[in-house]
């Protein structure tokens, strides 16, 4: 924990980007963290993702239920809207908010605690819904809040501080993604900026439920020999299975050139997303293989990371239910709500 | 690249800007905190450790520290280093008891100073507690050379000087006014001195050949002479339309000292433009605020003579171009008539030294100086040393102080028969500054205030008196301020590769994007590899031992490093750590294994 307040003082050469902000404006507030905590490194790397895609940070909503991860928001993009729910809830506020308003930037931010036990029912929901949004999931493994205990994704026979090992076998939530039909599966590691940042952009750019799974040490009570989190075991066990590159539409035609033996798929918005598989012929347009590979390498104790699928044409909630495109605070009063007069007519159809 | 070697003291020093720019390498950041404490005394004595007159310097020190102060970079304004400096002087208590002890049984070893200069009196700081006997010979009838003479009472009043000077010669040097030293040769054969200091300054003022100089003679004058005789009161007055020649800091003083004795229209013609001047940029400013004219790019062709007397100069009006290798060249456009009543002229010093036989074992060059060596300050004779401007030309007051400190550790060595060559090393001591959780021993929130501002005595007041010292020094608040800004450069960001887990949180945190963790390369390529570029090439990266989990290296570019201990805060590990870094500076008898009591007073804290 810092009582220090990160000076003001900036770098004199800091760049702007197209809006005129500079990295330092995509800041929150002094993170109260243990130093040396994961997330806080996701949250530098969510400041640089949104910096650099020229976001403004009052058109982002992040979301948050309750966790160390849960407290994360406060500390990135301090003009944006927030919402810190509920345990577990962050998912259905941010089903609703999106459902009222699908202009914003979606950001949510949850722990292994949040989505994988308390939450678990509202996450999976979310991803069936396809809801818009980026949902990073910051996975260590304990319950930091209370002092340490293994939650659902700790992996059997990894070690707690005090040496006990788990027995019990942990949710994978990239697997259980991917059998949930969710559009868009990644992971990555806090410890791995370079490919944690372009991921982050991907999934912003994704139009429908994209999840980052990143991989995330507890300084405090998951970083020890033993432990299947900690900085030294993720940096030796990762395993790479293709490498991202995210090119924003803006910039397609500047950075045209030879990418080897890469293979590109095309966002939305015009944007690309170029893949390089590590792994020979890895195809992460493809469910079913990403789900086997993911389960080969986990039975082999490796941890596979990058954007294990994607599936960039889905259909979101808003298609999906056929919603007005508009933010509904801007839909005129008498059209969304035509008074009791249309609602008689409406029901004398049906009668 | 190699990792860096921290362990060399150039490393960690050089990142102390302004101590590494002062040449006698005043710990600049610990005497601000020591203000900052109210430790005023202790303060004064520190500074007087390495630059011997702080109440001197702390009013006309040419500061090179400032410049290259790192709030310079950070934010465009240095720390008013040098007028802390006048605080520390202003405010100290008694200090006669910190005073180094002179030894009452002498060492039997006789030196000659010549010239009482801040040199020679600097050599004589040095030696005098060593045992040795120091005559000094000097050809006025007071002491302190042109700290007296040459720079005007109302920027340096008489009782500071007097006070500092009289600390050294209270050690019991044996002093000779007005005896000047008319051959050397005689006082190498007939003295018996064991070793011989010059440290007679450049007393020569330039002269400007042009025609008229002679018949115009009664009311053209040389700048550093007539400031001599203003301060002996052989002047008094001066006619009121007064033209300086040249724009160095000795016109600054020729100009606003006419001001004061009868000036009226003064005018200082510079045969450049503004940013090809001599003179400091504060010194400038304050000609101009007592309404002293700067005219530039005039080139001066002839004195006017009427009736046997001085009436104007004539000047070229020139505009200057660089020619095909680079050298400006000047081109006339135009010529002008300034009248005048006197002019002044300051356009440089030469070194003079008639009194040096030339058959005596001391070698001069084509130029008619001495040859002395830069590391020992020992002309081609055996223990005859030369320091201060009498060296190499004119410099500045801290430089000749530093010249005085190897001397002294020359004459000292040369006296003992040991080299002269070896010179004593540099040491350092770093000790960690972590008080708690989140303390530190020192204030490392960076403070956004501006650079205060001198106050002046105002226009009216300050032209009453010659002695009127125009500078009133920083009050309490405005002490409080710079103290603030100071960035405690000193307080080192040490790093210890192999407890780092490579989390990102000091990258993260830092507030000038000074870390990067990364794969090594040549330092070309490094540079451009980082957070933030680093784009200025004369600040050093550190570069880490390979980190223990990815073999990466921890790089941080020294630039614009604010010193705010985060990185060190927010490290799990404490592989950053702040540690104060002590530069241990070697002195005559005083190798940097021992410590003296003046140090041990401020720094054991």
């Amino acid at each position: 924990m810092t009582q220090t307040a990160k000076p003001s003082v900036r770098h004199p050469g800091l760049k702007t980007n197209k809006l005129g902000l500079t990295q330092r404006d995509y800041e929150g507030t002094q993170s109260t963290l243990c130093a040396g905590c994961g997330h806080d490194s996701i949250t530098a790397a969510i400041v640089q993702a949104f910096f650099e895609l020229n976001i403004a940070p009052h058109r982002v909503a992040k979301l948050s239920g309750i966790g160390c991860s849960s407290k994360t928001p406060t500390y990135f993009l301090s003009e944006a809207h927030g919402f810190n729910s509920l345990h577990g809830r962050m998912p259905s506020i941010a089903t609703g908010a999106n459902a009222a308003n699908g202009k914003l930037a979606y950001i949510g931010v949850s722990g292994d605690g949040d989505s994988l036990s308390i939450g678990l029912g509202q996450f999976c929901h979310a991803m069936r819904r396809n809801v818009n949004m980026l949902y990073m999931l910051e996975n260590n493994g304990v319950y930091g809040l209370t002092k340490g205990q293994f939650s659902a994704s700790a992996d059997v026979g990894t070690k707690a501080k005090r040496g006990e090992e788990n027995q019990m076998p942990p949710i994978d939530p990239a697997s259980m993604a991917l059998t949930l039909g969710a559009s868009f599966v990644a992971r990555s590691f806090s410890g791995d900026r370079k490919q944690l940042v372009p991921l982050i952009k991907a999934g912003l750019t994704h139009r429908g439920f994209a999840l980052v799974d990143i991989i995330s040490p507890c300084v405090t009570f998951n970083d020890h020999e033993g432990s299947t989190k900690s900085y030294a075991h993720t940096r030796e066990h990762g395993h790479e299975v293709v490498e991202t590159d995210f090119v924003p539409l803006l910039h397609e035609i500047q950075v045209e050139q030879d990418h080897g033996a890469s293979t590109a798929v095309t966002m939305h918005d015009g944007s690309v997303v170029r893949f390089r598989s590590v792994d020979e012929h890895y195809d992460p347009t493809d469910r079913d293989a990403a789900y086997a590979h993911l389960k080969k390498l986990q039975a082999q104790g490796e941890v596979a990371t990058g954007l294990l699928f994607i599936e960039p044409m889905s259909r979101d909630l808003h298609e999906l239910e056929n919603t007005v495109d508009e933010p509904l605070v801007e839909v005129p009063f008498e059209k969304l709500c035509p008074g009791s007069g249309v609602l008689a007519e409406l029901q004398s159809h049906w009668r | 690249m190699q990792p860096t070697d921290v362990s060399n003291p150039d490393y960690y020093h050089k990142v102390v800007d302004c101590q590494w720019g002062c040449p006698a390498h005043t710990p600049v950041p610990e005497y601000i905190r020591l203000i900052g404490q109210g430790r005023f005394t202790e303060s004064y004595m520190l500074n007087r450790e390495s630059n011997v007159f702080p109440g001197v310097l702390g009013r006309t020190c040419d500061r090179p520290c400032e410049p290259v102060c790192r709030r310079v970079r950070v934010e465009g304004e240095p720390v008013a280093i040098c007028r802390l400096k006048r605080v520390t002087s202003d405010l100290k208590g008694d200090v006669t008891d910190l005073l180094p002890k002179i030894p009452e049984e002498k060492n039997g070893k006789r030196v000659a100073l010549i010239g009482a200069g801040p040199a020679s009196l600097t050599v004589a700081n040095d030696l005098m507690p060593l045992g040795y006997e120091c005559v000094l010979f000097e050809r006025m009838d007071r002491p302190g050379g042109l700290m007296r003479t040459n720079i005007p009472s109302f920027r340096l009043p008489g009782g500071v000087l007097d006070e500092e000077i009289n600390m050294i010669l209270d050690m019991g040097v044996e002093v000779h006014y007005s005896h000047p030293i008319d051959s050397l040769g005689k006082l190498l054969d007939e003295d018996g001195f064991d070793a011989v200091f010059i440290g007679t300054g450049a007393p020569k003022g330039k002269e400007l050949r042009i025609p008229g100089r002679d018949e115009g003679g009664a009311n053209i004058h040389i700048g550093i002479d007539w400031l001599e005789s203003v301060h002996f009161e052989h002047t008094d007055s001066i006619g009121e339309r007064v033209l300086i020649i040249g724009v160095g800091n000795t016109a600054m003083d020729c100009c606003r000292t006419s001001k004061r004795i009868g000036g009226k229209d003064v005018r200082v013609v510079a045969r450049k433009s503004r940013p090809y001047f001599k003179a400091s940029a504060w010194e400038l400013d304050d000609a101009e605020e007592e309404l002293v004219q700067i005219v530039e790019n005039h080139s001066p062709s002839r004195f006017i003579i009427e009736d046997g007397r001085l009436v104007g100069m004539e000047f070229d009006v020139v505009e200057w171009a660089p020619d095909e290798s680079g050298r400006l060249v000047s081109t006339k456009l135009d010529s002008t008539v300034i009248p005048c009543d006197d002019v002044i002229l300051a356009i440089g010093q030469d070194n003079a030294f008639p009194w040096i036989e030339r058959d005596i074992g001391i070698e001069f060059n084509e130029w008619e100086m001495p040859i002395v060596d830069r590391t020992t300050f020992q002309t081609t004779r055996d223990g005859v040393f030369i320091g201060g401007d009498a060296a190499w030309g004119p410099e500045n007051i801290i430089w000749a102080v530093e010249h005085g400190h190897q001397a002294a550790i020359s004459i000292h060595a040369f006296c003992e028969q040991e080299s002269l060559t070896d010179r004593l090393p540099y040491g350092m001591n770093l000790v960690s500054q972590k008080m708690g959780l989140h303390s530190w021993s020192y204030g490392s929130a960076y403070d956004e205030s501006r650079r205060s501002q001198m106050s002046h005595v105002d226009l009216v007041e300050r032209f009453k008196a010659l002695e009127v010292e125009v500078e009133l020094g920083f009050d309490a608040e405005q002490t409080a301020v710079e103290v603030a800004r100071c960035l405690n450069c000193d307080i080192q960001t040490d790093f210890t590769a192999n407890l780092c887990i490579e989390c990102d949180a000091c990258i993260d945190v830092c507030p000038v994007y000074c870390l990067t963790m990364t794969e090594n390369r040549p330092e070309d390529e490094l540079r451009l590899n980082l957070t933030a570029p680093a784009e200025n090439i004369d600040q050093d990266l550190y570069v880490s031992a390979d980190l223990p989990q990815t073999a990466r290296v921890m790089v941080k570019d020294e630039d614009l490093c604010v010193h705010c201990g985060l990185c060190a805060e927010r490290c799990p590990t404490a592989a950053w750590d702040m540690q104060k870094f002590d530069l241990l500076i070697p002195y005559a008898g005083k190798p940097t294994w021992t410590k003296t009591p003046e140090t041990e007073l401020t720094t054991s804290s």
